[in-house]
């Protein structure tokens, strides 16, 4: 990494829409955070994708391992129980 | 006079984007150049707007591709700073915000033109020019406020771009007229703010303006470096050997 001049590697989320959630969609490098705001901007929002920006630096997420697989995930495999497929929900509720 | 009032805008964005457009392949990192053609392709809308607006006021049945591509150097109102060559970043960067600055104070004057095409253009554009001198204004300090030989660079720039900075703000006899008319945005308005932003960036940047120095004038008069020809040559090509060419 020592040759490499174009900065840290920061994480960009869009929201396309005011209340919709901000979505991972890539990432960008920068020298500081406002470069990074602006880089995303100038990536990811040109073809009018959002209404709203976050920029994270990489190196401050936190992220499970493929080791994590079996205990972190699997015991939810046989719980059908928790999806809400066993009452109806209301028309206007588009969002589940 | 509101035609070639027009075309000073107009040519200014044009020649202004075509610089920018140089760098497309070649930006010191991906993000910048896409930044850079970004704005490139901002300008170029403006540019496309303003020369088809220029050949209605004319009224001489030419389109904007006619204005773009058969006019001379010396038919080009652009100004000085917009045709220089794009040297360093830091020359691109230090071109781009002294023009930017100009821009941003400018379009805010000209949305208030009583010219209804003009106001309008004037307002489309400032929310792209408010991005561009954000853009700009901060990459100047990072420069100037960065490593010794980022600084040393982006103050050589400065020194070598100040004396076409004037020529911003110089005005014709017809400008004048067309500023008394409301139509034409005062330019001692605009200089007056953009001497403010200038300033105020440019000590952030902890950068030196030059001491009084020499300015250079007459691009308000189709007067050009002797970097147009070239450039022209480059962008004029491909329509003047094959003529009416389409994609």
């Amino acid at each position: 990494m020592s040759n490499d001049t174009q900065g840290a590697l920061w994480e960009v989320f869009v929201q396309t829409k005011p209340g919709q959630p901000h979505k991972h969609c890539g990432s960008v490098h920068a020298h500081d955070k406002e470069m990074a705001l602006q880089n995303a901007r100038d990536l990811y929002t040109r073809r009018n994708e959002g209404t709203s920006l976050w920029v994270i630096p990489s190196s401050q997420i936190i992220s499970s391992s493929p080791e994590d697989l079996g205990a972190f995930f699997e015991p939810a495999n046989d719980k059908i129980f928790r999806h809400p497929t066993f009452y109806v929900l209301p028309k206007e509720i588009t969002h589940m | 006079m509101l035609f070639n009032y027009l075309l000073r805008i107009a040519d200014t964005n044009l020649i202004m984007s075509h610089r920018l457009s140089e760098w497309c392949g070649h930006g010191p990192v991906l993000e910048e150049d896409l930044a850079l053609t970004n704005t490139a392709l901002d300008l170029m809308g403006m540019a496309n707007s303003l020369l088809q607006y220029a050949a209605k006021v004319e009224g001489k049945g030419r389109t904007e591709d006619d204005l773009a591509f058969l006019r001379r150097e010396r038919e080009f109102f652009n100004t000085y700073l917009s045709e220089q060559p794009n040297g360093d970043y830091a020359f691109t960067i230090m071109r781009s915000f002294l023009h930017d600055a100009f821009d941003f104070h400018f379009y805010t004057q000209l949305q208030t033109s009583k010219d209804e095409t003009l106001a309008a253009l004037a307002s489309k554009s400032l929310k792209e020019a408010t991005y561009h001198l954000r853009h700009t204004s901060t990459w100047v300090q990072r420069l100037g406020d960065g490593t010794e030989e980022s600084h040393q660079r982006t103050q050589k720039a400065l020194n070598e771009l100040w004396r076409f900075t004037d020529d911003m703000f110089d005005t014709t006899d017809d400008d004048k007229k067309l500023i008394a008319d409301g139509i034409a945005a005062d330019l001692q308005i605009v200089k007056a703010n953009w001497q403010k932003t200038v300033t105020e960036v440019l000590s952030k940047a902890t950068l030196q303006i030059p001491a009084a120095a020499f300015m250079q004038l007459g691009s308000r008069t189709g007067k050009h470096t002797e970097y147009l020809g070239y450039l022209l040559a480059e962008m004029q090509h491909l329509h003047r050997a094959y003529p009416g060419a389409k994609w």
